[in-house]
This record gives structure tokens, sequence and C-alpha cells, in this order.
């Protein structure tokens, strides 16, 4: 009697032991899924990115606005997803979004704007990262990040479109956090359906 | 019926104990940089405690290894981990980071201590002086919003 109980303690042990272990492998092979994911997309924004550099180099320097025009539409487009408590398109929009920031040329700005760029870009890629694999209220938290960044990066590259910079009084514990909009209408990506149309437009810009 | 089960416990044995021969890298190294957190805001001591503990196994260039975190299975649970996360946030190189990056690594630690994700649940379990009581946790985040507002 004695013999079976400590040998069943054994396979007890065991069989823990290959459970944790298990667990492990499963979600190395989940991080190789995404992986491969990613790197489909990478490619589509990198035909996308690559015309949008020689329009750049046609025009020499002059920088052009345009620059920042696909970093625009696919924060507007995790924008909308947020609105509209889309965690799934918010978090495909993420992953096209950090792609779009690996193929950003910084080279046609002075060297201060580059090294402000460089900056901006490492902080705001994170924060899509994040935006491409959490659950809405983490991709809400790093959508506030990423806001600050994309305006900080327009402030410099300038952009083509028109945008409204919204506040939300409420968010971040009452601190408070912008969104831009490319609507004049306040449509909440904070809280979604929850509060849809609380905060108000600061400026355009 | 016994003699399968012996079989079966055998074989099991031997493997458990097989694994603990697989090798594994280890975090660890003897300088404090001068980009290291602790040393660059000098919370006080509590703080700095709560850190060591709770956070710097998995978020710096050191890891403490007590010998439950030598042993198999733990050991790889800690390996993958530490190399995670120390690529989101490590505290040996925070003084590195862009004053942007600093502020944003420190929001995300504000919301990951204040809704418990951090320290690690599974962790916690096998290190439970790892676990941040609720007095801990205000202390840590007060502090650490000091901080935030000063960069
Ligand atoms: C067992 C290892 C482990 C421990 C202990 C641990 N972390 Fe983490 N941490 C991780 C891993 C892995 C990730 C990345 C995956 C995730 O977010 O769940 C992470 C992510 C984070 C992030 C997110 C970074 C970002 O860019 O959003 C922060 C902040 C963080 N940890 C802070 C802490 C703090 C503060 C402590 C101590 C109170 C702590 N961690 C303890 C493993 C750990």
């Amino acid at each position: 009697m004695k013999n079976i109980k400590s040998i069943l303690s054994v396979m007890l042990i065991t069989i823990l032991t290959f459970t944790v272990t298990s667990c492990r492998d499963t979600k190395k092979e989940d991080d190789n899924g995404m992986d491969h994911d990613d790197m489909e997309m990478e490619h589509d924004d990198m035909d996308m990115n690559d015309s949008s550099m020689n329009s750049a180099e046609n025009k020499g320097m002059t920088q052009d606005k345009s620059a920042s025009d696909a970093i625009v539409t696919n924060y507007l487009e995790i924008k909308n997803a947020l609105v509209a408590d889309n965690t799934e398109a918010a978090a495909s929009s993420g992953g096209k979004l950090v792609s779009v920031f690996e193929a950003f040329e910084v080279s046609n700005y002075s060297e201060a704007e580059q090294k402000e760029l460089k900056e901006i870009i490492e902080n705001a890629k994170e924060q899509a990262e994040h935006i491409a694999d959490s659950p809405v209220d983490h991709q809400r938290e790093h959508f506030e990040i990423l806001s600050k960044d994309v305006v900080d990066l327009i402030a410099i590259t300038g952009t083509n479109k028109t945008l409204y910079q919204d506040f939300c009084p409420m968010y971040n514990d009452g601190k408070g956090a912008i969104w831009l909009s490319e609507i004049k209408e306040i449509k909440n990506p904070f809280y979604g359906s929850k509060m849809l149309t609380c905060g108000t437009m600061q400026k355009e810009i | 019926m016994i003699k399968i089960l012996k079989v079966i416990a055998t074989i099991a044995l031997t493997a458990l104990i097989g694994i603990q021969f697989i090798p594994t890298s280890r975090n660890q190294s003897d300088v404090v940089p001068v980009t290291d957190f602790i040393n660059n805001y000098n919370p006080p001591k509590e703080v700095a405690s709560i850190l060591r503990t709770s956070c710097y196994d998995c978020h710096s260039n050191n890891t403490n290894y007590p010998w439950y975190n030598k042993i198999q299975p733990v050991a790889w649970y800690l390996e993958d981990h530490v190399s995670h996360g120390k690529e989101e946030f490590n505290f040996s190189e925070f003084g590195d980071y862009s004053d942007r990056r600093k502020k944003s690594k420190l929001k995300s630690l504000l919301r990951q201590v204040e809704q418990d994700e951090m320290p690690l649940d599974p962790y916690t379990l096998i290190h439970s002086d790892a676990k941040i009581s609720e007095s801990e946790k205000e202390l840590l985040l007060g502090w650490v919003n000091k901080v935030l507002e000063s960069i």
C-alpha cells in the first residue's frame, strides 16, 4: 500500500513537471506563429513604403509631408478599431504599424530631427507591438503613449492630412490623454462604446 | 498492476532526473552598471528592496539563483522569462533609455503593478517573498510617480 502511494506521488510530480514544461513549449510555438504573420505583413508594407521613399527622393531635400502618411493611416485605423471596441482589428493594424515604423526613412531630416525621430520611432514601435498582441485594456494604454508619439512625430515631419487633436480628461486616472482623429466629431478610443462622446477637441493640426 | 505502475514511475523519475542535466544559461553579472535604475534614482531603502526582490530577477542583468531557481523545470521557466522580461524592460540599462522611453516604461510599470500583473503570478508561487503587499505597492507606486514627474 505504502509502495503504491509513493509510486503515485512520483508520477504526480512528473506529470506536473511536464505540464509546466509543455506550457512553455506551446507558448514558444505561438510566438513563432506570430513572427510568421508579422513577416508577411512586413512585405506588404515594404512595398508601400518603397514608393513613398522614392517620391521623397524625387523631390530632393525638400521634406515630403507624405512621408508620415503610412504612419498616420495606420494610427487612425487603430484609433477607429478602438472606438469600435474591435480588439482584433486594432491588433492587426498595430502589426502593420510596426513594419511601417521599421521602414521609415529618417535620412531626409536634419541631425537633431533625426535623433528625435529615432527616439520617437523606437518608443512608438514598441507601443504598436504591444497593441498587436494585447487585450483591449492594454491596447488602449499603449495607444495613449502612441498618440503622444505620433503628435510629436508629425510636428517634425508634417502631414498632408487634416487632423484634430482631441482630449479625454478622464483617462489615465484623471490625468487625461490626447488622441488624433480625422473627423471633427468626438469618438473616444479610450473608452469605446462605454463613453463614446467623452472628450473635447483641442486643436486642428 | 503494481508492476506496470512501477515501470511507469521509473521511467518518469528517470526523465525528471534526466532533465536536470539539460543546461540553461545563467543571467548573472558582478558589476552594477552606471545605467542601473536604483543607482541613478536612489529610491528609499524599502523601495529598492522591493524592486530587487520582486522585479530584478526578470528585469535586470543579474538574476538571483537560490537552489529552487536552479532545478528544472524552474530554471527553464526563468530563462524564458528573463530573456523576454529584459527585452521589455531592463532596469540595468534604464539610464541608456531616451527620456521618452523612460517615461513610457515607468507608465507601464505603474499600470502593471497597479493591476497586479507584475510580478508575474507563477513566479510568485515559487518565490513567495517576491509578492508585493498593498502597502509595498503604495510605497513603490508613490515613489515611481515622483520619478516619472521629474523626467
Ligand atoms: C518571472 C519574471 C518576472 C518578474 C518577477 C517580473 N516581471 Fe515584469 N515582465 C516579465 C515578462 C516576461 C514581461 C513581458 C510579457 C508580459 O508583458 O507579460 C514583463 C513585462 C513587464 C512590463 C511591461 C513593459 C512594457 O513595455 O509594457 C513592465 C513595466 C514590467 N514587466 C515591470 C515589472 C515590475 C515593476 C516587476 C516587479 C514588481 C516585474 N515586472 C516583475 C517578467 C517578469
